[in-house]
């Protein structure tokens, strides 16, 4: 009996595992892997934090550390009355912000400037969530009605509403404004472009295809020109047009062209099947493209409609060159102001306005990022 | 039984009007027809009103004398010159900034490409933050901010940043030195001429031995010792016949050297870094496209980990990378014409600013413009299309 349960051996308990390689675990270990792996990863580790520590700081210091908050003229951002290094030089941008935000609005009506952005907001916010429902009348609400409503409140002579000339407009009403006719103007062109670029209809097609490769090949500035100097020539003589409202037409000719390129990828990856199917149950061009192609289409485009957006939304700082003066323009006429010329100054208004162009792009980017994540419900991992 | 069946139907007479072929015809004449109008009311217009205002029409303009000056220009100019000929040093600034920029951007953008793949997570973090920072402000904002804030805000001549005491940077410019050939010169230029064909011949006799005996040549350290090699060879037995001009501080400004504007070094840099952000991104995706199979099928053959990179995964990367790359250097191309922004005499602010302010022809001078840049697009899509049809996969 003994020697039989000596014969065998049951193990009663588990062994400890043995404990993870140091190198591997931990917050140690995954900095180890990930930065100090070897003789060139260490090399790089040490010039990366080289060239945080050149960018980060003096960045951090010039933004926030060595700031003057308090003042009311250049006196007081100059290092001889700080007595010390001087950087950003914040009461500069306090005193021209309703310069940079609606550039010459008249002051006591520019409330009419902040309820268009509200009602702008209010609209825009629901359609940007996916999970709220009423998507159509949001849109119908947004592209077709806010528009109208904007323009209205914007111009004025309505409704008792004093008249603004656009020539008094400025900052970054006018960048909204542009980036803003310019998506709601090129969506429907660009659609009809891109269908008509497909279309089996030679002249037809011939035709979209110059007018999209004519557009797309040569730079915005002198789309604007062709629009600020050649549009009225070809006008007839007593046409007065509006010097804004011209690189609006500029604009939404040039971004109609690549709004076209955008919806025609959309247009072609929608199966055949797709339009057989169409076909099969009787409908027409028209009933098939509007009930079956382009909703599916115009989802698969989102990402791409709104990246089109962000260059059209940095395009715009292009208007200053034809004395229109959107954010950057007004940034730059306000750096000709004796009354705050220091040499901090410049270094001040880049980065007020950079900041603003940065969070609006990168706030639009992130959003074209997570539709496109949404959308593409077929991903491999 | 055969006089069951019945002869097929008659398609039913349908009304001219509801031919799809007749309609499709009657619309398109239609659209065709509004498009003429359109164009014959336009230029009607425009005579009426470039009448009105008294300026001329036609292209006699190009003849005309200039009588301004231009402070860069790659060929003979003054102020007598004609039009034509600032259309032509216009021409040529664009060409030299953008192709200038073309290079830096490419080289720019492959090393940011590569580090945002690095497994060194602090720098792949670095050059994503690079590029999501230049990516998402406005390529205007960047030429002023570097001409006005950086550039601008320089030392003047005599408190100059000097680089190895060879390159001064002041708010005048930068200031590099100027080689001078002497005698000889040109050997040296042709020894480096002849060892590249001579490069190109090796790679096709390496390439055919490869082919018949399977050895391999090394070809890059071969050419690379020819192509350096050759002329350094001429140029000490010829007894170094190149020499430089420095730049010197005379009075309130440098004199000697060659001057870059601060106008073009502002928007060459602008347009690089811009540009390099955008090139990083087309690199990483064309990276990230070679599927990590053809890595671990190359490694399991037996190559090497640089045979790997330069057999398989480059060549695949190229043919994902090339196209969209090309369509940057058109746009780098494009953007140059920014240039008027802090006037830098590229193509369009000496001659759709300027020559148009002066003259007021501005039908010509922007068709002219806009024809140039065409062009341009045209002959690298052009290009990009033989070189896709080339690269193209062979498929089954």
């Amino acid at each position: 009996m003994t020697m039989d349960a000596q014969r065998s051996y049951v193990r009663r308990a588990l062994t400890e595992p043995e404990p993870p390689p140091t190198a591997s675990s931990g917050a140690f270990g995954l900095i180890q892997q990930r930065l100090f792996d070897g003789v060139l990863n260490s090399t790089l580790t040490i010039i990366s934090l080289v060239i945080i520590a050149a960018i980060a700081w003096p960045t951090v210091k010039f933004l926030l550390i060595d700031a003057v908050w308090q003042g009311s003229s250049r006196v007081d951002c100059l290092p001889e009355t700080v007595k010390r290094e001087v950087g950003a030089c914040w009461p500069f941008i306090a005193a021209k912000f309703r310069q940079f935000m609606y550039g010459f609005y008249p002051q006591d009506q520019q409330w009419r400037v902040n309820l268009t952005y509200a009602l702008g907001v209010i609209l825009l916010v629901p359609l940007l969530i996916p999970r709220i429902p009423g998507k159509g009348l949001n849109a119908v609400l947004f592209f077709g009605v806010f528009p109208v409503v904007g323009f209205f409140l914007l111009v004025g002579d309505v409704l008792g509403l004093e008249h603004v000339e656009t020539a008094v407009w400025g900052g970054f009403l006018v960048t909204l404004v542009i980036s803003f006719t310019g998506i709601v103007g090129s969506l429907p062109l660009g659609i009809l472009l891109a269908l008509g670029r497909r279309s089996d209809l030679p002249i037809v097609r011939t035709l979209c295809v110059v007018f999209i490769e004519l557009w797309r090949g040569v730079p915005l500035i002198t789309v604007l020109f062709f629009a600020t100097y050649m549009l009225p020539l070809f006008l007839p003589g007593d046409w007065r047009i509006d010097g804004l409202l011209r690189v609006l037409i500029g604009v939404v000719l040039f971004a109609a062209a690549y709004m076209a390129e955008v919806v025609r990828g959309g247009l072609q990856a929608i199966p055949r099947g797709q339009y057989e199917a169409a076909m099969a149950l009787g409908l027409g061009y028209w009933r098939t493209t509007g009930f079956i192609i382009l909703p599916q289409a115009l989802k698969i485009v989102i990402p791409g409609i709104v990246n089109s957006f962000i260059s059209l939304f940095k395009d715009t700082t292009l208007v200053l060159i034809v004395a229109i003066f959107d954010l950057l323009g007004q940034l730059r006429a306000a750096f000709a102001d004796p009354n705050w010329a220091t040499p901090v100054t410049l270094f001040t208004g880049f980065a007020f306005a950079g900041m603003i162009y940065f969070l609006v792009s990168f706030g639009m980017s992130r959003y074209a990022l997570f539709t496109e994540r949404r959308l593409d419900t077929g991903r491999p991992n | 039984m055969a006089s069951d069946l019945q002869p097929p139907p008659t398609p039913p007479r349908v009304a001219l009007y509801n031919n799809p072929k007749v309609r499709a015809l009657f619309y398109q004449l239609v659209l065709l027809a509004a498009v003429l109008w359109f164009g014959y009311e336009f230029a009607l217009n425009a005579k009426v009103n470039l009448e009105a205002q008294k300026i001329a029409s036609g292209f006699d303009f190009l003849d005309n004398t200039a009588g301004f000056g231009i402070n860069q220009s790659l060929i003979a100019y003054s102020e007598t010159d004609t039009y034509g000929r600032v259309f032509l040093v216009g021409l040529l600034n664009t060409l030299l900034v953008a192709g200038i920029g073309i290079v830096l951007a490419t080289i720019l953008g492959f090393v940011i490409g590569i580090a945002r793949l690095s497994p060194n997570w602090l720098l792949a973090r670095i050059a994503g933050g690079y590029v999501e920072l230049i990516r998402n402000l406005p390529l205007l904002f960047q030429i002023l901010f570097w001409y006005l804030a950086v550039l601008g805000t320089l030392p003047g001549p005599r408190q100059s940043l000097s680089i190895f005491g060879e390159i001064f940077v002041n708010n005048r410019g930068i200031f590099v030195p100027r080689p001078i050939f002497g005698a000889g010169a040109e050997y040296v230029l042709a020894a480096f001429l002849i060892a590249i064909l001579g490069s190109i011949g090796l790679r096709i006799w390496a390439s055919r031995r490869q082919n018949r005996t399977g050895e391999r040549f090394p070809l890059l350290w071969t050419a690379l010792a020819m192509i350096i090699g050759a002329p350094l060879i001429v140029l000490l037995a010829l007894g170094v016949p190149i020499g430089f001009e420095h730049p010197q501080l005379r009075g309130f400004n440098f004199v000697g050297g060659v001057r870059l504007l601060p106008e073009f070094a502002g928007l060459l840099i602008a347009l690089t870094t811009y540009t390099a952000a955008f090139i990083a991104e087309v690199v990483r995706a064309g990276v990230l496209a070679v599927s990590r199979g053809q890595t671990e099928a190359a490694l399991a053959l037996g190559l090497r980990r640089g045979l790997t990179l330069r057999l398989v995964v480059v060549p695949q990367a190229l043919r994902v990378i090339v196209p969209p790359l090309t369509n940057q250097y058109l746009n780098l191309t494009k953007n140059s014409s920014l240039a008027v922004a802090v006037g830098y005499p590229d193509l369009f602010a000496v001659f759709a600013g300027t020559t148009l302010h002066q003259t007021g022809q501005a039908v010509e001078i922007i068709a002219i413009t806009m024809a140039v840049y065409l062009v341009i697009s045209l002959i690298t899509s052009a290009l990009m299309n033989w070189y896709n049809a080339r690269i193209r996969v062979a498929e089954r």
